[in-house]
């Protein structure tokens, strides 16, 4: 703890993060349309302030000012209940992320710096994950649209699907670093090597499966059947409009930011770099370097992929990927009684 | 201990604020038309043809069916979290056991393949 009041302590943690993860969310918006231009051969938005880089707030100014119509046969309770909790699900997930790393006296590393230090850390995120699919089945059915009712429908097929694979890759560092607790899973790879590089093979894997199950929780291509906007409109968002439709768009970049922050965690060591990194503080700006990274590979490949069927969606999650990170769990178990066994 | 969870708890709550002030925003800053509307602009949006009844409807069972091989796996992701923390101490009795689990439920999803449980045609 950076301070001994615990509520003092999360606000000071906790209000930069949001900042950090609000403003990467809102300029990933302008950001990718720059990028996705830029692949396309198109100019994207340009006029905007130089370089266009005010778009997001001509937009956000936009968004706010517009009428917020309700389908008069809608479910109108649900409906608006249901643009609240998205991203408020999305930006919790971020609690029990370490970002500092502080090196001790004998050369050896400690991950510290989360806003909570939870010693169940993994579940919470999961946990709270796992709620995602709530409020958006809830938009989709109270929109009395039908296709707001098939992306939600498929909403929560992808995301439960896609939740085993997800969980039980989350798994694999679990078994390696022995805790449950992001600090210590961080802290076991600042001192014993990242779980992407080591163990060879099961810990690359894991990594790939769970970075993939992440796009899939947060509605990218190519696992963006949901909102395929070519075929059934836009999903759920049909319905909504002004601040309520933003907030649904907004929530996903900021599902795209959190899932690569966990996947840097569980996967990438988190803030470490293994050359020394100088004031401790840097971990910080290394935790975000990859976590931007992942976000830009996820936009990269949303840009260059082509969108799966939903068929071919539940074929993978079920038929390879439940079985494969199966494997993985036993495949780190037996290693961890290799190297480590009584 | 206690201390993790208060934390955990108050970011709980900045992170719902954001949305909720979010809506108060837009609440105060956006446009009230002042005539009556017109009853087709609150009516739903499906490309501009007149909805033909509710979308409160009966859809593919399938869904329920996917739903049920989840809670199957998430059941047994429940049972994986005390034993993947208590490996180091047991050893490979553990993994034995694991292993023993693990083959009952590969049957059961390979069943569940076989029989089109998870076919999406």
């Amino acid at each position: 703890m950076i301070l001994d009041n615990p509520y003092l302590h999360a606000l000071i943690v906790g209000l930069p993060l949001l900042a950090v993860a609000l403003t990467v969310a809102g300029f990933g918006v302008f950001y990718e349309r720059r990028f996705a231009a830029w692949i396309q051969l198109r100019r994207g938005p340009v006029w905007v302030g130089p370089q266009g880089i005010f778009q997001i707030v001509a937009d956000a100014l936009k968004m706010f000012q517009k009428e917020d119509l309700v389908p008069a046969s809608a479910d109108q309770a649900i409906f608006k209940l249901a643009s609240w909790f998205p991203m408020f699900l999305a930006l919790s997930l971020l609690a029990v992320v370490p970002m500092g790393a502080v090196e001790a006296e004998d050369g050896s590393w400690t991950a510290a710096w989360a806003v909570s230090s939870l010693d169940v850390g993994i579940l919470w995120p999961l946990a709270l994950g796992g709620l995602m699919v709530f409020p958006l089945w809830a938009a989709g059915w109270s929109s009395n649209n039908k296709y707001s009712l098939l992306s939600g429908m498929r909403m929560v097929a992808q995301g439960i699907s896609y939740e085993i694979p997800m969980v039980l890759t989350a798994m694999v560092p679990v078994i390696l670093a022995g805790s449950l607790s992001l600090d210590d899973i961080v802290t076991y790879q600042m001192n014993h090597g990242w779980f992407a590089v080591w163990p060879p093979g099961p810990g690359l894997v894991a990594f790939v499966i769970f970075f993939l199950t992440s796009l899939a929780e947060a509605d990218r291509v190519p696992f963006d059947i949901p909102e395929a906007e070519s075929e059934i409109v836009g999903g759920i968002t049909i319905e909504y409009s002004g601040i309520r439709m933003g907030l649904f768009v907004l929530t996903e970049y900021a599902h795209t930011f959190v899932a690569a922050a966990l996947t840097a965690t569980l996967f990438l060591g988190g803030p470490h770099m293994p050359f020394s990194v100088g004031p401790a503080w840097m971990g910080v700006v290394w935790l975000l370097g990859k976590t931007l990274f992942l976000f830009f590979v996820i936009y990269w490949i949303r840009w260059t992929w082509l969108r799966y069927r939903a068929d071919q969606l539940m074929d993978l999650a079920w038929r390879w990927l439940v079985p494969v990170s199966l494997g993985l769990v036993m495949l780190s178990a037996v290693w961890v009684q290799l190297m480590e066994g009584k | 201990m206690l201390d993790s969870w208060t934390q955990a708890l108050v970011f709980l709550l900045l992170s719902f604020a954001v949305p909720i002030a979010m809506l108060v925003v837009g609440m105060v800053l956006r446009v009230r038309s002042r005539r009556k509307t017109s009853p087709i602009k609150h009516e739903i949006y499906e490309c501009g043809e007149e909805p033909d009844g509710p979308a409160w409807i009966r859809f593919h069972p399938r869904y329920y069916v996917v739903a049920l091989v989840f809670v199957l796996f998430d059941v047994e992701a429940a049972f994986l979290f005390p034993w993947a923390l208590g490996i180091r101490d047991n050893g490979w009795l553990a993994i034995a056991d694991m292993t023993l689990f693990l083959g009952i439920l590969v049957i059961g999803w390979a069943y569940a393949v076989r029989k089109g449980a998870i076919q999406w045609q």
